[in-house]
């Protein structure tokens, strides 16, 4: 079994679904002879030809247009969006056409399409190449939104959302694109795209996150457990739909959750799931659920970016404070 | 300095305004008089459920509904030229070409009177719904395109835009798009001079609109929209060439909207009625009617025949639409995905459990 980075095993599901569904198409800038930016489609137009692995103009509604126009004619189209922040022109044939076509026309055009996109800071990358706005879609009806947080499960994961018969948006945290390696089989094995993943049991709080959070969120665990503090660590991994039931089984056992999300927090995913525990799981919680956000304010060039970001530090600052109640 | 390129954009135009037959080279449809009858009889039902849907609306049975009055050549002239297998990507008013495609008149109704069923219409399956977020339809096309190049497909996408919709991205990124991967599609330009309030002067100071399709490298001509003859010969000619592998092409079909842009709009706000009174002398039945008749494949008994039938019809599928069966609750649940997430399926019972109430 090889070992793999994360980025690897997004070429490794593009590739098996490539291989295996002759609907499969995978489209974007750069993504052909280059194998992409961040070289996620690396090979693929050598071995696939450049009618699987099409290089298009560089024009991003273009993309999504005829991505929706694929989909909706039987193809399964993989389309790229180079960086989140080059999304925007993509978000009109996302939101108005994606997300709606099943519903406008009770079933009788579907649209089994995959948007993937880079994400997040980190990176040292230019403007405009660092934002988290899972949120956005998140709030979209018709669409699902996946982020994966390691290289088994961006395999799985991309897996199930090429196959799904609805459009996915699949973020890839990009910081984390070769973090490490891990082994992860090419069986052509999906995970589903409705479930919480529970990363680490623990008993005295609950720590849910996503994607390149992850490794702050997974350190902080280690440090709290010198401390005597035992967390449970949960990627949330499907942004939307969300699956509640995962979180507020692990805070019945813990009583203390504290989400933490590099994206900004003003009507973010941890807004969900903090108005989910209040409204749904409020007699299990021992103390107020916390958040460690991004601030509210415009994702800063690189310099400060780190500072932006929740460290390890600020998320032990919030689990300290959550268990000083008892 | 030496010329590296030059170009032209022809305008084609078989039936003048008084109903006679011009060209050099004539069609064979301009003397396929069944041919021509049905059309025209088409033209008429199209226009004759056209002002009973305005009605509709004045007396509070449709919501808003986008009129199509005075672009019944070019409308159906599109959906004439187009074989059935082909894809449509209209905007919001082209029924004439879905009528001939096999879209009933009470599903538009049911579309413009807010219910979605009317885009889960008869006619070909994989035709794309109503498009109102202008323009987007082009590259859902360019889309559909590809998709059919790829599988070796024989088909092509006829997308339409409007005057306005000609200033969008979409359109022009499809354009592109048609160029880079040489599809086989078909980009239209229904100019009728209004986008709202906007008049086609605004929108740009080209010459043409059917210029834009020059920046791709593609064939671009202008057609008299009034003239049935001359749209569906430019169709033809322009899905002939996407089949056989040439590429697309941009074909602008000059016309007047005749009505309101909606019936929420009201044109006499910003539009001389002078200049109404007189782009009616231009409008298509009245050239094909005139044609017929110069042609003594027409008269006035056929034509209140024609009259009385189309109103039959018409109110047949005012009845249909009417007499609808009202929507259920759950059905704003059932197409959103393919299976229901969790939290859904509750939002569902729970939306069904008041509809109860409320009935009970």
């Amino acid at each position: 079994m090889a070992k793999v980075t994360m980025v690897e095993a997004v070429t490794m599901a593009l590739a098996h679904e490539l291989e295996h569904d002759k609907d499969v198409v995978v489209l974007g800038e750069d993504v052909g002879i280059n194998g992409g930016v961040f070289r996620a489609t690396n090979g693929l137009a050598q071995k696939f030809g450049e009618d699987r692995v099409i290089d298009t103009p560089l024009a991003e509604a273009m993309i999504a247009g005829m991505t929706v126009g694929m989909a909706t004619q039987g193809m399964k189209p993989v389309a790229e969006a180079q960086f989140m922040g080059f999304i925007f022109p993509m978000f009109e044939h996302i939101v108005c056409h994606a997300a709606r076509m099943r519903n406008r026309t009770r079933g009788r055009l579907t649209c089994p399409l995959v948007i993937r996109a880079p994400y997040g800071g980190g990176i040292h990358a230019p403007e405009h190449h660092s934002e988290s706005i899972e949120s956005m879609f998140a709030h979209t009806p018709g669409i699902k939104v996946v982020i994966p947080s390691s290289p088994s499960r961006a395999y799985g994961l991309l897996l199930a959302a090429i196959r799904s018969p609805d459009p996915v948006l699949f973020f890839e945290p990009k910081r984390i694109y070769h973090l490490n390696k891990e082994e992860v089989e090419d069986d052509g094995e999906e995970y589903p795209l409705d479930m919480c993943f529970v990363i680490r049991e623990g008993t005295d709080v609950t720590l849910v996150t996503w994607g390149a959070m992850m490794k702050e969120t997974l350190a902080a665990a280690d440090k709290l457990a010198e401390q005597g503090i035992s967390a449970e660590v949960i990627d949330v991994a499907s942004i939307s739909p969300l699956d509640m039931e995962t979180i507020h089984e692990s805070v019945a056992k813990t009583g203390r959750c504290v989400i933490i999300q590099e994206a900004a927090k003003h009507c973010s995913v941890s807004s969900e799931i903090a108005a989910n525990l209040a409204d749904q799981g409020i007699y299990d919680l021992l103390a107020p659920v916390k958040r460690v956000t991004g601030y509210d304010t415009i994702m800063p060039l690189f310099k400060m970016e780190m500072k932006y970001m929740p460290s390890v530090d600020r998320i032990l600052q919030k689990v300290n404070q959550v268990m000083e109640v008892s | 300095m030496t010329t590296v390129a030059s170009f032209n954009i022809d305008y084609l135009q078989y039936l003048t305004p008084n109903g006679e037959l011009v060209g050099d080279k004539k069609p064979s449809i301009a003397t396929d008089f069944e041919q021509l009858k049905s059309i025209y009889e088409l033209m008429v039902l199209t226009r004759t459920f056209d002002a009973k849907a305005v009605a509709l609306q004045r007396t509070g049975k449709l919501g808003t509904y986008a009129s199509c009055l005075g672009h019944e050549a070019v409308h159906i002239g599109i959906g004439s030229a187009m074989a059935e297998e082909d894809c449509f990507a209209p905007m919001y008013r082209e029924y004439g070409a879905q009528f001939y495609r096999g879209v009933k008149l009470s599903e538009v109704l049911l579309y413009w009177g807010g219910d979605e069923r009317g885009s889960d219409f008869s006619g070909p399956k994989h035709d794309f719904p109503w498009c109102v977020p202008i323009a987007t339809q082009c590259t859902h096309a360019a889309g559909a395109a590809l998709a059919y190049k790829l599988r070796g497909e024989k088909r092509a996408a006829v997308s339409v835009v409007g005057d306005g919709g000609s200033s969008k991205g979409d359109f022009l990124e499809a354009i592109n798009a048609a160029s880079a991967f040489k599809l086989p599609m078909v980009l239209m330009i229904v100019n009728n001079q209004w986008a709202i309030s906007v008049p086609r002067k605004k929108q740009s100071t080209g010459r043409t609109l059917a210029q834009k399709g020059l920046a791709g490298g593609l064939p671009s001509i202008q057609v008299d929209g009034n003239d049935y003859i001359a749209v569906y010969t430019a169709v033809k000619a322009a899905l002939k060439r996407a089949y056989e592998g040439k590429g697309a092409s941009v074909i602008e079909a000059i016309t007047y909207r005749l009505s309101d842009h909606t019936t929420a709009d009201d044109a006499s706000r910003y539009r001389p009625d002078d200049e109404v009174e007189n782009a009616r002398q231009f409008e298509p039945i009245k050239r094909m009617r005139k044609y017929l008749t110069s042609q003594g494949q027409w008269n006035e008994q056929l034509e209140n025949q024609l009259l009385n039938t189309c109103k039959v019809e018409v109110d047949a599928a005012v009845e249909e639409y009417l007499n609808v069966s009202k929507p259920k609750v759950g059905d704003m649940f059932d197409y959103m995905y393919d299976e229901l997430p969790h939290d859904l399926a509750e939002q569902k019972a729970y939306a069904e459990a008041m509809e109860e109430k409320s009935n009970g």
